[in-house]
């Protein structure tokens, strides 16, 4: 593959197996920075288990991943790639059910992760502000007082968005963010996420093909672990191999 | 900033309990030593005790609450903790005793001289000062949770493992201190204790002034806690405590945020048993036992887990029923006592504080973020859906 | 007669009684008659009266007859019955040589020696000799053999010899040899002899053929003592190993009954995730299942004792299955999914049931019997084996091996599986999940219940029983990873083995603190165990 200096992310030659089932297998992706990749692809293809390596959740068994062109992520931990500057939004919405949204949005929000700094810390207005922003446009800042668990599906969705927004992430790794969404709601994520891919890079693993439709962006398939099928959606999506596998005919 | 700190944590609720604490701190050593015994408000010498015995029980019911209903750690090993800084001071205070045991031997204590031991270990150098069994009493509690939480949290040791790993390590400390050459007084333990900061421990006055600083005490672990739970750090632990796995790629350390509750916690347990040494005049490798540590976990949960009020208030009248359930009908105890770990976990898990919550809903939803109940802790173990 | 020289004799006795017995047996009243006779007229009226007595071929006979080589067998002057003596103050006890019977005590001066000269001595050597070592009977023989290998009085050498050249008998003639060179070394033989003797000692091996060469040591000429410090290296050498083994047994022993508390246990964590804090109950209820059915036949059946176990057996699993079942029903079901709960809730179950338990029998221990096939202990090779920790560590495996079976070859067993891996999907599949989850937490508990009837064998059957093993069973399932049988029959094994290991350096309760602090450490390595299921089920 090419060489990766200039990449925001660099996967190459990527497997990892569970109990002798190959969830990864060999896969290999590069994003560059302010660049957005929807990835598509069946349930198994392995788009989660490649989330998990990214943020350090898994160790992959071999291949390398690279951030920034530069640091390796397989040799750090959640926290630590989470520092560097990976965002991540899960496929099940988790957010703090018992918090407010306002603490989740502050609990997200950049700034030092020390023990003491956040006995001692006392909000400035210039994060009060940026969370005000960010209320702002996940459209909830009329709840801000309100427990995240008494939000409905759709706005936990943009509830973690948000949360990824405050930690100022350059790589935002986003699963299925558009479920439980209503078609309106879905397109203002589609445009939310371009606004996001002209400063940071992108990553939107989804299913709903209208939604990467909207995106407007290089689409990637992935089925067993590997990628089926790279381009546009067009391109990708008139593959026979893809239709096959994945789209049906 | 301190400032700001500090005006934080004496939220409403945190200020009325230690208003009321410090009331209690003053207005029951009164009532003991000022009002003569046989009049009106006067409150005898066993009381102070008891209720000073009550006041370290709250202390270590907070101190649990605080890993507990805030972090998610159940621990089923604090009275190790608490028997740790017990056993720091009924080192100092067997010192203290110098050539007034039954053997009148100046250094070595009684059970030493009857094991034919003929100088003091190492490690109880150091113990007839003072200053240095206070820091004793925090240190060694608190270094254990380090060493302990260092290895458990780094490894992501959690839910029932954890609780687990704590009850063997309690156990573990049980076995040690029975043993007769660990040096600390074996299945007797330490007591006869004569004089504390040259006072003496039999002295009424003593009594009430030791009452009056479990109560002090007390008051400091709330604000202290309240000051934890109420900062930023404080919903981060909240956060732990619901989805451990969602603050790491938030970016928080979880290992880091629980060893500081853990040790935090530890120290005041530590604390809360040097206390209660010189109240009940004995420590021995009983208060070790993981039914001791288990007791109190009911006491946070009976009063409210994830509360400041709650652990006092459970403590208090977890121990009230028992001196009752004890002295009247020692038989159903164990009943009562069981029965409320099973009435308790099925009907009331959010615990009295949380039952009064509900019954008024417009000051619940004030409290609402220190009273809520973790969510599912295992979701696969979960049989609907 | 001096006590010293009574011990060897009354252990030929033994043997000779033991040993043989098909041996003749002459009545009481013709024995004393033959006895009687002996101190009667001349030596050589003595030497008949010997051998008449040596005819009966009585194993009482023996005696008499080496007491009176050695000169020490008495006569009453007033009776003329012949008695064994012994010194007491200032007179002497006497004793019947033929009932063992005491006569009481007698003055110094009514007793008399039965006199005996060198002739005598020689015809009565001769006659012992025909009677143990030269007998005719096969377990005498050998009885003789072992005995005069125990002694090794270089008096016997004569006899022993005399034997050796007229046994046929491979076996009684090794112990023979052996017996042999044992007395060779006490006497003052050629180095060379000596050396072949400590060889041949030394390829028999065990417990006696070092105490043999050990004492032989001590005299031993100074160019035979490499020699025998070899012999002795190499039988220590020998020892060591079989202690290593007796180890591993206790290691064993202790690992299954580890097992049989444990293995409820893995089945309702492993399954359903629920902490049972009480199964430590179930088990005492087992054990007093136990105690109420001893006394139930002890009152009304005693023939039955002998089957006490095997009918408290299913009676115990029913008992403290039909407990499990209604404890999930009332109480865990309502609280899955929150393991912390559970164990709160069932912890306090615990102290019920405790409470329970001594209202209805009292604090203190109850006896529970051992029937006589648990009694007593066998030898297999070097190894001392009890009979009951061998049928316990045989249960357990029993226990095992049926519960496997169960897991892997019935319908509950693949519903359980399926719970286990993924409740959700197994309850879209129509398995009813909330029966399969009564239905296990009823077969660990069952189970809990058959340990109960195994541990009442070995421990204090006391309302106190379960808490002894709760820790140490919690201790065996973290260990050996939840969801995993296997795992949790190495988890009680190498518990049990490293705790018997510790034990001999480190004392009983510092082993123990040692293997918890290991487990502790261990735990924080692999948070799940040694056998843990992996993958991304596990993680959610």
């Amino acid at each position: 593959m090419t060489d990766r200096s200039g990449t925001m992310l660099y996967l190459n030659g990527v497997s990892v197996a569970f109990d002798g089932f190959r969830a990864l297998n060999g896969l290999s992706i590069i994003v560059h920075p302010r660049e957005m990749l929807a990835i598509i692809g069946p349930n198994g293809a392995g788009k989660t288990t490649m989330m998990d390596i990214i943020t350090g959740k898994t160790r992959p068994d071999e291949g390398d991943v690279y951030f920034d062109g530069r640091t390796d992520l397989t040799r750090l931990d959640e926290a630590a790639i989470a520092d560097l500057g990976i965002g991540r939004k899960f496929q099940k919405p988790t957010v703090f059910e018992s918090h407010t949204v306002w603490d989740n949005i502050e609990l997200a929000l950049k700034g030092p992760r020390s023990v003491f700094g956040a006995l001692t810390y006392m909000a400035a207005n210039d994060d009060i502000a940026r969370i005000e922003g960010i209320l702002d446009t996940i459209r909830l800042a009329g709840r801000r007082g309100d427990l995240a668990a008494g939000l409905s599906h759709g706005q936990k969705q943009w509830l973690e968005i948000g949360m990824l927004l405050a930690q100022d992430p350059k790589l935002l790794l986003v699963d299925e963010p558009v479920a439980g969404m209503t078609d309106a709601e879905t397109v203002e994520t589609a445009k939310l996420l371009r606004d996001i891919a002209q400063t940071r890079s992108v990553v939107v693993v989804e299913h709903d093909m209208s939604f990467v439709r909207e995106l407007e962006t290089r689409v990637t398939c992935l089925a067993e672990g590997a990628v089926l099928a790279e381009g546009s959606l067009d391109q990708v999506s008139r593959n026979p191999a893809v239709i096959e596998r994945y789209l049906g005919r | 900033m301190i400032t700001q700190l500090v005006f934080r944590a004496l939220d409403r609720k945190a200020s009325w309990l230690i208003a009321a604490i410090l009331l209690v701190a003053v207005a029951v050593p009164a009532c003991n030593l000022l009002i003569p015994p046989g009049q009106f408000g006067h409150v005898p010498g066993y009381l102070v005790t008891l209720f000073g015995k009550y006041l370290c029980y709250a202390v270590l019911a907070l101190s649990l609450d605080l890993v507990w209903g805030y972090v998610g750690i159940l621990s089923l090993g604090h009275g190790a903790f608490f028997a740790l800084g017990g056993y720091a001071m009924g080192m100092y205070l067997m010192r203290q005793i110098g050539a007034r045991g039954v053997y009148a031997n100046p250094v070595l204590p009684d059970f030493m001289v009857f094991l034919n031991w003929k100088e003091l270990p190492w490690y109880w150098l150091g113990f007839d000062m003072f200053p240095f069994a206070l820091l004793m009493v925090m240190l060694v509690p608190g270094l254990l949770a380090f060493v302990f939480g260092w290895f458990a949290f780094r490894s992501r040791v959690t839910g029932v493992y954890l609780s687990i790993i704590t009850q063997a390590m309690t156990f573990a400390l049980l076995l040690a201190f029975f043993r007769n050459d660990l040096g600390f007084g074996g299945n007797n333990g330490l007591t006869d204790f004569k004089d504390i900061l040259g006072f003496s421990v039999q002295a009424a006055s003593t009594r009430a002034a030791l009452f009056a600083l479990s109560a002090i005490l007390l008051a400091l672990g709330v604000f202290v806690c309240s000051m934890i739970v109420n900062s930023k750090l404080g919903k981060v632990m909240v956060a732990i405590r619901d989805a451990e796995s969602r603050t790491r790629f938030l970016g928080w350390r979880p290992e880091n945020v629980k060893l500081f509750a853990f040790i935090v916690s530890a120290v005041l347990a530590g604390l809360a048993g040097a206390l209660y040494v010189p109240q009940v005049g004995i420590i021995n490798p009983g208060e070790f036992t993981p039914e001791n540590s288990i007791e109190a976990v009911i006491w946070v949960a009976v009063g409210g887990r994830g509360t400041i009020v709650g652990p006092v208030i459970g403590a208090l009248l977890v121990n009230a029923g028992k001196s009752y359930f004890t002295a009247a009908l020692p038989e159903y105890w164990l009943f009562a006592l069981g029965a409320l770990f099973v009435v308790v976990t099925l009907f009331l898990p959010r615990g009295i504080v949380g039952l009064v919550a509900t019954r008024a809903p417009r000051r619940a939803r004030m409290t609402a973020r220190n009273d809520t109940v973790p969510p599912v802790l295992h979701p696969k173990a979960e049989p609907a859906e | 007669m001096n006590a010293g020289r009574l011990i060897p004799i009354i252990a030929l006795l033994l043997a000779l009684a033991f040993g043989a017995p098909a041996q003749a047996q002459t009545d009481d009243a013709t024995l004393t008659a033959l006895v009687n006779a002996l101190p009667l007229g001349n030596f050589k009226e003595r030497e008949v009266a010997a051998t008449a007595l040596a005819a009966t071929g009585d194993p009482r006979a023996v005696p008499v007859l080496q007491t009176l080589t050695d000169g020490e067998l008495y006569v009453i002057e007033a009776s003329g019955q012949v008695v064994f003596v012994e010194t007491s103050g200032a007179g002497v006890l006497a004793t019947d040589p033929v009932t063992a019977s005491s006569l009481g005590e007698f003055a110094k001066g009514d007793v008399e020696k039965v006199k005996v000269n060198n002739g005598l001595r020689r015809a009565l050597r001769t006659l012992i000799g025909q009677m143990t070592l030269l007998s005719e009977n096969r377990g005498t023989r050998l009885a003789a053999a072992l005995s005069v290998l125990r002694d090794a009085s270089p008096d016997t050498l004569e006899l022993l010899d005399s034997a050796l050249a007229a046994e046929a008998d491979p076996e009684i003639k090794t112990v023979m040899d052996v017996a042999r060179a044992a007395i060779v070394l006490k006497t003052d033989a050629s180095s060379a002899e000596k050396a072949a003797a400590a060889q041949r000692i030394a390829e028999r091996g065990g417990r006696e053929a070092i105490t043999i060469l050990t004492g032989a040591l001590a005299e031993a000429p100074a160019d035979l003592k490499p020699a025998i410090e070899a012999a002795i290296d190499s039988l220590e050498r020998t020892r060591a190993v079989w202690s290593v083994l007796q180890n591993v047994w206790y290691g064993i022993s202790l690992g299954s009954v580890l097992l049989l508390a444990a293995i409820g246990l893995a089945i309702t964590f492993g399954v359903m995730g629920v902490i049972n804090m009480a199964h430590g109950e179930m088990v005492m209820l087992g054990a007093y299942t136990t105690f109420v059915v001893q006394e139930v036949i002890r009152g009304s059946f005693p023939g039955l004792f002998e089957y006490s176990l095997a009918i408290a057996l299913p009676l115990a699993f029913l008992v403290t299955a039909l407990v499990g079942v209604a404890i999930e029903r009332s109480i865990i079901r309502w609280l899955y999914g929150r393991a912390l709960e559970t164990l709160l809730a069932t912890w306090g179950l615990s102290l019920i049931i405790q409470q329970a338990v001594r209202t209805a029998f009292g604090p203190t221990n109850k006896q529970v019997g051992n029937p006589q096939w648990m009694s007593g202990s066998f030898e297999l090779g070097g190894l001392d084996i009890t009979y009951n920790r061998f049928w316990i560590v045989l249960f357990a495996i029993a226990v095992f091996l049926a519960l496997l079976a169960v897991l892997n070859r019935t319908p509950l067993g693949l519903q359980m599986r399926a719970v286990t891996q993924n409740r959700r999907m197994a309850s879209a599949m129509g398995i009813r999940t909330p029966l399969v989850d009564a239905m296990t937490f009823g077969l660990g508990s069952g189970i809990a219940g058959l340990a109960g009837v195994a541990l009442s064998q070995l421990d204090n059957v006391s309302p106190n029983l379960g808490q002894n093993y709760i820790i140490d069973s919690f201790m065996v399932v973290v260990f050996g990873g939840v969801g995993n049988l296997w795992g949790t029959l190495v988890g009680a094994l190498s518990i049990g083995v490293a705790n018997k290991f510790l034990e001999p350096y480190a004392g009983a309760v510092v082993a123990k603190i040692l293997i918890l602090v290991l487990i502790i450490l261990f735990i924080q390595r692999r948070p799940r165990g040694l056998f843990a299921l992996k993958g991304r089920a596990v993680e959610q």
